[in-house]
């Protein structure tokens, strides 16, 4: 599915450039977006670097077992097929309060870890497991307390009261987050 | 409430190193040996995923300063009237699960325009706040691992903004 969405994104930017006559528009964007690609990924060097060390300071002091095995009602639930007390539970968790916090920066390095982690216990290395799949519907569905980064553009917008819409995403983002997690679980049952 | 949660995330990150590092010396952990080892990770992840940030990036660049979105906002703008949706929100509906920087920047445009505090620059700060961007998170994480079957994952992505954005609508048109 992504092959053709990822085609028919590029096939139909093309061609509407083209037929506007302004192909040099696709020449731009794609060299451009491709060096801002490689630009971010050196960003996230430092920032990934600084919380993969933290983590395993965490992890060796026992903290992201201890975690895990906190939080073992709801990981056994949302996640039976990961062995309780795995590191990627703490991984997973650390992604979901950064996200909850609106700490995008954060929650990236966590949530490649995790990935990490389930590909360890995954059986099938190029098929996503189950976990994996769960993992990534609660992440691009997260809920969030504070949407910190469009408080600031409203703030800088003049609004008179910036943060009056941080009610009305927790409520879309639990309503989001809440279907994912209801789909996930009947979409595995079709996709043995 | 509101400033409840705004102090908690600012003293999150100063909180958590702060736990982490005396905690850790409770244990007697090797800490800066120990940060050093997992610091080393870093480079390669960050690495790694390079081809799929090109892959993605370039795509969603290409579709979006091609002119998709204004011949899409032109022919399904019918369609969001009869929903009672602006159609001016269109373009960062279809965006938002692309690309968190394109989407970012037509939200900001939206609340210039239309004003932080009007309908339009509610529901953009609400949209913006309440859905990822599904397509290139999957494709960054997937990739880094060497996933190649992503199986339903996108699908229940998608599912997902959808129900988000509609939630959106449906809320800042009750409450404001």
């Amino acid at each position: 599915m992504i092959n053709i969405i990822w085609v028919i994104m590029i096939i139909s930017g093309i061609m509407l450039a083209g037929l506007r006559g302004q192909p040099d528009i696709i020449t731009q964007s794609a060299f451009e977006a491709s060096q801002a690609a490689v630009k971010y990924s050196l960003e996230l060097i430092g920032i990934m670097s600084l919380w993969l060390g933290l983590m395993k300071v965490a992890e060796e002091a026992g903290l992201i077992e201890a975690l895990a095995k906190l939080l073992r009602p709801f990981t056994k639930l949302l996640f039976p097929s990961v062995p309780p007390n795995h590191p990627a539970l703490g991984s997973i968790l650390m992604n979901f309060s950064a996200n909850l916090l609106g700490l995008g920066n954060a929650a990236t390095p966590f949530g490649l870890k995790a990935m990490q982690e389930l590909q360890e216990i995954n059986k099938e290395k190029e098929v996503a497991s189950d976990a994996m799949c769960t993992f990534l519907a609660m992440n691009t569905s997260n809920i969030t307390l504070l949407p910190a980064t469009i408080i600031g553009v409203r703030l800088a917008a003049g609004s008179a009261n910036p943060t009056e819409i941080i009610g009305t995403t927790l409520f879309a983002t639990t309503i989001g987050f809440t279907v994912a997690l209801i789909t996930d679980r009947i979409m595995r049952r079709f996709h043995r | 409430m509101e400033s409840i949660i705004y102090e908690i995330s600012r003293w999150a990150i100063p909180g958590l190193i702060f736990f982490i590092l005396l905690y850790a010396s409770f244990k007697r952990v090797k800490i800066y040996e120990c940060f050093i080892k997992g610091a080393e990770e870093g480079f390669s992840l960050a690495v790694k995923i390079i081809p799929f940030l090109v892959a993605m990036m370039m795509a969603v660049s290409i579709f979006r300063h091609g002119g998709v979105i204004s011949l899409l906002e032109k022919y399904c703008g019918g369609f969001f009237d009869f929903l009672h949706i602006p159609p001016d929100i269109l373009p960062l509906a279809i965006m938002r699960p692309l690309s968190g920087g394109a989407s970012l920047g037509l939200c900001t445009e939206i609340i210039n325009t239309h004003g932080p505090d009007s309908y339009l620059g509610r529901l953009a700060s609400t949209m913006q706040g309440s859905t990822d961007t599904t397509f290139f998170i999957l494709a960054v994480y997937f990739g880094s691992v060497g996933i190649k079957k992503y199986r339903y994952s996108l699908k229940v992505g998608l599912l997902a903004d959808i129900i988000s954005f509609l939630a959106s609508v449906f809320i800042v048109s009750m409450i404001f």
